[in-house]
């Protein structure tokens, strides 16, 4: 888990918020304070709680809790042997199945936690370059779908040689999810209708077109009556990676280089500068040359390409025909992966795998001990609630506070945009920014969206190590710290000063 | 998609006070309306017009046991589809010529522009299906009572958001609502035991919202979207767990009976909508008079609408921001909750997984079109749950339109209106964004 943890990727060497401190008690007080903690914290915490469900609706145990009072130890007994036994088919169908009699039988759970967390890792990349953008993608289950239809539209109906046709087949994929994703893109852009409304819509519409379509000659197998599609050809499918006894293929080396792919875009390329820009503060990015617009629609595209990649990794790799729930529950899974990741590439990287390996040992879990697989998403939800509540955290388990900068530059400006000191909350209101926001955000906005533009990719690199957070954060960071209110000096995008760290740390106490 | 044009006036007096968002001192001239009318203009030129089957569309008003008869409507779709595409075509017109003067379309325009082309595809669709008779005041009572849930929703909205916090956990808070209401009401064996088990579960998840969002300064879209997920798998493992294991105990809720007030009752079309509904019924019309009333009449809604709008000049003032902010969102909750529990106590014998199935969105959706408005989140939910009311009464009518287009159709409509056929619909300017005190 510590590379999910450790903020921003991009850079694990030194430069983090540990670089030139003293060690000591220093040292262990700031890594306790620090992000890492509280992810790690924040999974026990979700694990626990989840125990407790567990225990309180396992039936041994009620029946215990019926003469408590007579033989309390018995009630302790069969609450510990649920929820040992339920943790340890997860950790067997996720990890490692140690009761298995060959070696493949117990690696068998890990290839299958890497083979369901590949499309998850795929679309939740596209979800977090969206919220880095400042948008909530919630649709990334009908842009997933519209890739699977494309996709297998392709892959079904064309005879092309091995190689030509897997890759038409992964590039109308792309394009089906982009042009699904577009379409919300660029009625928030035309219109500024909300796009959270907008993709939660094209979700279901999606869902409905192919339900319609795999019952129509365009999709719909010959000779079925069910809503299911032809097998791919087979030269439309990513060949396993590891040998025929495992379901993992090559999908899931298009994931890392996927996941290589959004980190370069994000950290490395001025598409991704802008898109970081307008994520954190529209109106500054706007005031420095960005089309803001255009910036929305190239957002959704990317992110709705990706998803679409996500639905083609599901048709062509592990499914192999498509049916009318190929997008499953990923949409709204990798809307918590990418923010326990801090919608970060190599943090949601990780945090798909952690989240693919909890689906597979949710599987055994059910079949082995019968506790439903829906306490994943019990789960995945109170992780993801606990990560965006660092202070929360910190309070149940007693960990010191951080400093004031560390709590700012450390806040997620997806999760926290207020600890995080972002000025204007466009994405919530239909009608884009407040006027009265905006006009007093111009002003200071020049200066420090100007400075950090005439430095791309990397302006973080040029800045002071010490004070400065994560390189990945300082741009957006340096943008959003001038912002909140007219007060700051215009242009000051160096270093922060400390008059400035209180409004931080009031935010961290109220 | 718009236009600026600035105009010196002084017509942006007292922007706090007026219900609608005034405009300040400049004309932004919003096209997508008009161009949504066009294009939804044409729309109906080539099917409701040219597409006629010729037939004639016949809808029912009265039963026979009922005492006021009123004949049958009897609509032949070729001449109806032209006259309806021609009030739509003036309605473009003068939407274009609204634009031009005075930068938007009023409400009430894309309102009617919205009932024609109801009444036009209504017209179209019945005309082309096997069985060319339908039950109108079956259809909206229908209508009405699928709309019940989404209008709860939407108040809940409507209540949150004015006060400044976004609510996309409504979902959550009808699924939860709808949980509890059954577990509660089957092993109580009274309804109302379980309609008080919804809203306090109702404003439970909303007080969860409230803490993340306010005292932790949480996302709240992110908390809203986590929460709905979080109630689905709660409430998705105790009925594996739990409720499907003793489901005579823990899932088989007592119902309200309907209340059917004598005379009234009995008044053509709007009789059964109004005057034969359950305790909740009434109270969901109680509760959105109330709303309406109290936001926009009172001095606490003046507050509430004052800390959504602008929570640090509410605060100079002296309103408590983040206690008026907890209280709106808690009862929120627990209207939203009241509308969870119409899902098991009124319209379906016991509770299943994800039971609400997205209605928490559309009720989103409802309170945009509605304009954060009481009035017109009833209007825009009692919309919806006509469309999809219709799309299980074509099913049974045998359509030509496939049953998944039917049901895309509130879907397709909210997109619609959220991309322009509204006009400009600006919430208030605070909502989604934390409040931290100075």
């Amino acid at each position: 888990m510590s590379a999910v943890t450790t903020q921003a990727g991009p850079k694990p060497d030194a430069s983090g918020p540990s670089a030139g401190r003293p060690a000591g008690g220093s040292a262990l007080r700031h890594m306790l304070a620090g992000n890492g903690m509280v992810t790690v914290l924040a999974i026990v915490l979700s694990l626990v709680i989840s125990a407790v469900l567990i225990i309180l609706t396992d039936e041994e145990v009620l029946e215990a809790l019926g003469y408590f009072f007579a033989r309390p130890q018995d009630t302790l007994v069969a609450a510990w042997e649920a929820v040992a036994a339920a943790y340890a088919a997860l950790f067997r169908g996720a990890v490692f199945n140690y009761q298995a009699e060959d070696f493949t039988g117990m690696i068998y759970p890990f290839m299958e936690s890497l083979t369901l967390s590949t499309p998850l890792i795929i679309i939740s990349l596209g979800i977090a370059i969206s919220f880095r953008s400042g948008l909530f993608n919630i649709g990334g289950q009908g842009q997933m779908i519209f890739g699977a239809m494309f996709a297998t539209f392709f892959g079904v109906h064309l005879q092309l040689p091995f190689g030509v046709h897997l890759l038409l087949v992964v590039i109308m994929g792309i394009l089906g999810g982009a042009l699904w994703g577009s379409i919300v893109g660029i009625l928030k852009a035309a219109t500024g209708a909300h796009e959270v409304i907008l993709t939660i819509m094209l979700n279901y519409i999606a869902v409905y077109l192919v339900a319609y379509l795999l019952q129509t000659p365009v999709l719909q197998r010959e000779g079925s009556t069910n809503p299911v599609s032809d097998f791919l050809e087979p030269t439309a499918v990513f060949p396993p990676l590891l040998g025929d006894s495992f379901r993992l293929h090559w999908g899931f080396v298009v994931a890392i280089l996927t996941t290589v792919f959004a980190w370069w875009l994000i950290q490395r390329s001025t598409i991704g500068f802008q898109l970081r820009a307008v994520g954190a503060n529209p109106a500054a990015a706007r005031t420095a040359g960005v089309s803001v617009k255009r910036m929305y629609v190239v957002a959704m595209v990317i992110s709705g390409g990706l998803a679409g990649l996500a639905g083609v990794s599901q048709v062509s790799g592990t499914e192999k025909v498509l049916n009318t729930d190929v997008a499953g529950s990923f949409g709204f899974d990798a809307i918590t992966v990418a923010l326990l990741g801090r919608s970060n590439p190599v943090g949601v990287f990780f945090a798909g795998l952690l989240f693919g390996a909890l689906r597979a040992g949710g599987v055994t879990m059910q079949t082995e001990t019968g506790v439903p697989i829906d306490i994943v998403l019990i789960i995945q939800s109170l992780i993801v609630l606990f990560i965006a509540a660092p202070p929360l955290v910190r309070t149940i388990f007693r960990l010191p506070a951080p400093s004031a900068l560390e709590a700012r530059t450390a806040a997620d400006p997806v999760t926290q945009p207020a600890l995080a000191g972002a000025a204007a909350a466009t994405t919530t209101t239909a009608g884009g920014t407040a006027p009265a926001a905006e006009s007093a955000v111009v002003g200071d906005a020049v200066g420090v969206a100007a400075g950090d533009a005439a430095s791309p990719p990397s302006p973080a690199e040029t800045a002071s190590p010490a004070e400065t957070a994560s390189p990945a954060e300082a741009a957006p960071a340096g943008a959003r710290r001038d912002t909140p209110d007219a007060g700051p000096p215009p242009g000051g995008r160096g270093t922060a000063s400390p008059t400035q760290d209180t409004t931080g740390e009031e935010g961290e106490q109220r | 998609m718009s236009t600026t044009v600035t105009v010196p006036s002084g017509s942006g007096a007292s922007p706090a006070a007026g219900p609608a968002p005034q405009p300040q001192r400049e004309i932004v001239r919003h096209w997508a309306t008009p161009i949504t009318f066009a294009v939804l203009t044409v729309i109906s030129l080539l099917v409701f017009a040219l597409g006629a089957s010729g037939e004639s569309a016949t809808f029912r008003i009265s039963t026979e046991a009922d005492a006021v008869q009123i004949p049958d409507i009897v609509a032949p779709t070729v001449p109806v589809g032209w006259i309806i595409t021609l009030l739509l075509a003036a309605l473009t017109v003068w939407g274009l010529l609204s634009v031009r003067r005075r930068g938007t379309v009023p409400g009430w325009g894309s309102a009617a522009f919205a009932v024609l082309f109801v009444a036009g595809f209504l017209v179209w669709v019945v005309g082309a299906a096997d069985t060319t008779t339908v039950f109108l005041t079956g259809l909206i009572a229908g209508a009405f009572v699928l709309a019940v849930p989404l209008i709860f929703g939407s108040m809940a909205g409507v209540l949150s958001e004015r006060a400044g916090v976004v609510n996309i956990a409504i979902e959550g808070q009808l699924l939860a609502g709808a949980f509890t209401a059954a577990v509660t009401g089957s092993v109580t064996g009274s309804v109302w035991a379980g309609l008080l088990a919804a809203v306090v579960a109702g404003a439970l998840v909303s007080a969860l919202l409230a803490v993340f969002s306010i005292r932790y300064l949480v996302n709240q879209v992110i908390v809203g979207v986590v929460l709905n997920v979080l109630v689905a798998g709660l409430t998705s493992f105790l009925f594996s767990t739990l409720l499907s294991s003793d489901s005579a105990r823990f899932n088989s809720p007592p119902h309200f009976e309907s209340i059917r007030i004598p005379v009234l009752a009995d008044i053509p079309v709007i009789g059964p909508i109004l005057f034969d509904q359950t305790v909740l019924g009434y109270g969901m019309y109680l509760i959105v008079a109330a709303l309406y009333v109290g936001l926009f009449r009172t001095r606490w809604g003046l507050r509430v609408r004052a800390v959504g709008e602008h929570p640090k000049a509410a605060d100079t003032v002296g309103i408590n921001v983040l206690r008026t902010r907890y209280v709106n969102v808690l009862l929120a909750g627990a209207i939203a909750g009241m509308g969870g529990a119409f899902f098991t106590l009124v319209n379906s014998s016991s509770f299943s997984k994800e039971m609400t199935a997205g209605q928490g969105f559309i009720a989103l959706a409802a309170v945009i079109f509605g304009r954060w408005n009481p009035i017109g989140a009833f209007f825009a939910a009692l919309l919806f749950g006509f469309a999809t009311n219709m799309q299980y009464v074509l099913a049974i009518l045998g359509t030509p339109v496939p049953s998944q287009f039917m049901a895309m159709l509130p879907y397709l409509v909210t997109i619609l209106v959220v991309a322009g056929l509204v006009g400009r619909s600006r919430g208030p300017a605070a909502a989604g964004t934390p409040y931290v005190k100075e």
